[in-house]
């Protein structure tokens, strides 16, 4: 507990702001059957019913509730981000591990394959892999997580470069330790603070590109909720001067601001920036 | 002086060059992912097989996959990039137009939002930890967090919905005069300017900050020099290379941000191009417009990098 309020006195305003966001819409995302007064799928009243009438934000373009949808929502869009973004930091850690590790032509022929492939803007090419191959669930965590994997190659590579030429890293490969161990036993403890700081500021990337994605309409498949494939679906409304898209919309600008808040101040503190000159 | 520049341009053509040649083939593959049934989506389940072999046949789809990819690189670098499946026309002459309406769509962007982000930027370091510097901090975090759509619904449900003052879709044509044309597309541009200008005075922010700390400014200061002539006069011209370097790669930011705007205000850009391609599997415009995508990225990557050696002349020997 101790730690816990050590954390908090370390935290100013604007952090504590974005802390209180996103446990709010951790807590939403989490307790989503609970929490909201419908299903996500049921058709429960007339088309775009108005905001704060007899349904708290109104319904949706068929008539389902927008509050249950957007906590539904939630849970939906924030965890298929996070487990696109542990998957792209898994696997970007591995490789860029084993380019700054192995080092040589090994690191070369990986470094200049990530090179082209990062000269794709991740949404063109999330949009024809997408297109491509479906967007099933699995899929789509597989692909966002692929595309996403190269810049966390590139920092986790940097990152471990600076730790390889370490005494202890000489000292492990002098003892006969194989590749493995020098990732997981030497480079990966040291590299676990840079890492994280980096995983908050790739999950708001990653975040908007599945909001937009769904957007587009290659996000999750109807009737899972899904904060940008409601704005998508609820866009017509607006030009009859309804509100209904801005929500989910701002929902997911909410949460993204809360992280950013939140990552603000942590990325500030780690990278030891004078600011107060 | 003038050949060690030069032949830093052409190392960076060179190597562009290779970038956009891997390119075409990452996109190639990810377009033959596509090609599989191609046929039989454009023609329905029901059609008979020997149509859809006829198809196969005219798409070239029963060639191996490097002749097709040597046949479209071959074209496609005389600037013929085939016909679009959907609607017959020539993807060079499809992309020609919409690629203009896009690069309006950038520039005037630029054209706004490259002043406005630097000087708020300025007046931010200037004045930092101030009042105005919180508020333009929070502002600008609140912009780059949101989704382009957030800003772009609510924009357009306040000037186009609300009070009725500009067309909510964005319909441009050739035939438009200057304010026309300005006033059609005035919502994209400010959406597309509010992200940008944050972006960049984030960044000018920070690389002034950044070099407040460095002796040659503390002397300046202890010398009696005010604050204002020594942001200008001493840190500003230090800061140009990172700035130059953040215009370009917003620039580059651009090319992609369009994507969602268009979409949203019916912009007849390049990217309401390719997300249209992509939803009707209209594989000739998809490889076309991520070539053109991909290409404008790495040139101005490249751009970046030069501009950012022109401004600073440290930078020009690393070697």
């Amino acid at each position: 507990m101790t730690y816990l309020s050590a954390i908090w006195d370390d935290l100013n305003l604007s952090a504590r702001i974005g802390l209180g966001i996103v446990l709010f819409f951790t807590t939403c995302g989490i307790f989503a059957p609970w929490l909201a007064p419908y299903s996500e799928s049921q058709i429960v009243g007339d088309v775009w019913e108005p905001l704060f009438g007899e349904f708290f934000f109104g319904t949706d373009q068929i008539g389902r509730d927008l509050l249950s949808r957007l906590i539904f929502g939630a849970r939906n869009t924030m965890a298929l981000a996070i487990v696109s973004t542990a998957v792209s930091f898994t696997a970007g850690a591995v490789l860029g591990f084993i380019a700054a590790t192995m080092s040589g032509r090994v690191d070369q022929v990986l470094s200049r394959i990530v090179d082209v492939c990062i000269s794709i803007p991740t949404l063109i090419a999330s949009l024809i892999v997408l297109s491509a191959v479906g967007t099933a669930t699995q899929t789509l965590i597989l692909v966002i997580g692929i595309i996403y994997a190269l810049p966390v190659f590139r920092i986790a590579r940097a990152v471990a470069m600076d730790i390889e030429v370490m005494d202890y890293v000489e000292a492990a490969r002098l003892r006969g330790e194989g590749l493995w161990w020098l990732m997981r036993k030497e480079i990966l403890p040291n590299a676990l603070t840079p890492l994280a700081a980096e995983f908050g500021v790739r999950f708001c990337f990653v975040f908007l590109l599945i909001a937009s994605l769904s957007f587009l309409g290659l996000g999750l498949q109807p009737p899972l909720a899904d904060w940008g494939a409601m704005v998508r679906g609820n866009a017509d409304g607006i030009a009859w001067g309804f509100l209904h898209p801005i929500m989910p919309a701002a929902c997911i600008a909410l949460l993204t601001i809360g992280i950013n808040l939140l990552i603000d101040r942590w990325v500030h503190k780690a990278s030891g920036l004078r600011d107060d000159q | 002086m003038k050949n060690i520049l030069i032949d830093i341009v052409l190392q960076r053509l060179v190597i562009g060059i290779f970038i956009l040649f891997g390119v075409s083939i990452l996109i190639t593959l990810g377009v033959e992912a596509l090609a599989g049934d191609v046929c039989s989506a454009i023609l329905g389940q029901a059609a008979e097989p020997a149509t859809v072999a006829a198809c196969q046949a005219k798409l070239g789809l029963n060639d191996p996959m490097h002749v097709r990819y040597g046949n479209w690189l071959v074209n496609a670098i005389q600037g013929d990039f085939g016909t679009s499946l959907a609607n017959n026309r020539e993807v060079s002459e499809q992309i020609g137009k919409r690629l203009g309406n896009t690069l309006y769509l950038a520039l005037t962007t630029a054209m706004f939002a490259v002043p406005i982000g630097i000087l708020l930027g300025v007046i931010a370091a200037l004045y930092r930890n101030s009042a105005i510097d919180h508020i333009i901090s929070t502002t600008t975090l609140t912009t780059i967090s949101s989704p382009e759509f957030f800003l772009a619904y609510i924009l357009m449900a306040i000037f186009a919905v609300k009070l009725g003052w500009l067309p909510a879709i964005s319909n441009v044509s050739p035939s438009m005069g200057f304010l026309e044309r300005l006033q059609a597309s005035a919502l994209p541009v400010a959406t597309l300017a509010l992200i940008t200008v944050a972006h960049m005075m984030r960044m000018t922010r920070a690389s002034i900050v950044s070099l407040l700390a460095s002796p040659y400014i503390e002397m300046a200061k202890l010398k009696g020099l005010t604050p204002g002539r020594i942001i200008i006069k001493h840190a500003l011209p230090n800061a140009w290379s990172p700035i130059i370097q953040v215009v370009v790669l917003n620039l580059a930011y651009m090319v992609v941000g369009v994507v969602v705007i268009e979409v949203v205000f019916v912009y007849p850009g390049l990217g309401a191009l390719i997300v249209d391609a992509v939803l009707n599997r209209d594989l000739p415009v998809i490889q076309a417009t991520a070539m053109v995508f991909a290409a404008a990225y790495v040139l101005l990557f490249i751009l970046a990098d030069m501009l950012s050696m022109l401004a600073n002349p440290r930078l020009r020997h690393r070697r």
